[in-house]
């Protein structure tokens, strides 16, 4: 068991950050998955993945914090909001016989799923290794560039096809 | 005080990571536009990088690993974005409508 803090001390500081980022988080989610409009649905992305990017930090990883702004924040949530504004008009909601149980059976299988994992990952008993090294960003560099190098240089490939894909995919039947 | 702590818990993190595994599930059955649905797959996406930022935080020997597979997982989803966007705009241009219950082409 770990000691707890007192509140004013720099360590209660830290465990107040965490849990206001875990707040922001799950209230960004919230609004993510449930907003009637698809833009305050994307506003919660957005504030979903700044608290994901507080939490890597009390995971000991500046780097993906960075990466996590910068990516998700500046590129995929922007794309998803220029979407929306080329293909989505605000349409009137309509019900169809579909979506009246489509919101009971979601919410029943997400929960299902949250259960089972979050039961799994408090009763399973973990083993803990020693570190063999820190994770430090030159660290990932040099394991980029030699182990995973093979990976490294797909995932620029299926980038490079993705980008010329969805400038194929959105440009055919433009005469229409 | 306990609740201060709790972030030197792997618990916490994985838990957490369900929660938003578990939102995304809920969105994306739940949503009708092909753009929410987009959305909600992103939120899978997010609950499952905190899985392994949090297993290359506390368990993992080697802690550069978990954070090179979530970048990986960035990348893969950046380009689902760049794809399924780019189809959303096509078939918008196609159906006039993202509703995915106006696609009926293939209906048998």
């Amino acid at each position: 068991m770990i000691e707890t803090p007192s509140l004013f001390s720099a360590d209660g500081l830290v465990g107040l950050i965490f849990l206001f980022m875990i707040v922001v988080t799950f209230c960004g989610g919230l609004l993510a998955a449930t907003a009637d409009r698809l833009v305050r649905a994307l506003s919660g992305l957005v504030i979903c993945f700044t608290g994901v990017a507080g939490i890597y930090y009390f995971l000991n990883s500046p780097f993906m914090a960075m990466m996590q702004i910068l990516i998700y924040v500046g590129a995929v949530c922007v794309t998803i909001s220029f979407a929306i504004m080329l293909a989505s008009p605000e349409q009137k909601q309509r019900r169809g016989t579909g979506s009246v149980l489509a919101g009971p059976i979601g919410f029943a299988v997400g929960a299902l799923i949250f259960a089972g994992m979050s039961g799994l990952a408090l009763t399973t008993n973990w083993q803990q290794f020693d570190k063999i090294n820190e994770g430090s960003v030159k660290q990932i560099g040099h394991e980029l560039l030699t182990t995973y190098s093979m990976v490294f240089e797909l995932i620029s490939l299926v980038l490079l096809i993705a980008i010329i894909g969805a400038v194929v995919i959105a440009r055919g039947g433009r005469n229409q | 005080m306990q609740l201060l702590v709790i972030h030197q818990y792997l618990g916490t993190y994985l838990v957490f990571g369900a929660m938003l595994f578990g939102l995304g599930i809920y969105g994306l059955l739940a949503r009708r536009t092909l753009i929410g649905m987009l959305i909600a797959a992103e939120l899978l996406l997010a609950g499952v990088s905190i899985n392994f930022m949090a297993f290359n935080r506390f368990l993992t020997p080697d802690p550069t690993v978990g954070q090179i597979f979530a970048l990986f997982i960035m990348a893969v989803a950046a380009a689902e974005a760049a794809i399924g966007l780019s189809i959303v705009v096509a078939v918008y241009r196609r159906y006039r409508s993202v509703d995915s219950e106006d696609m009926v082409n293939l209906n048998g």
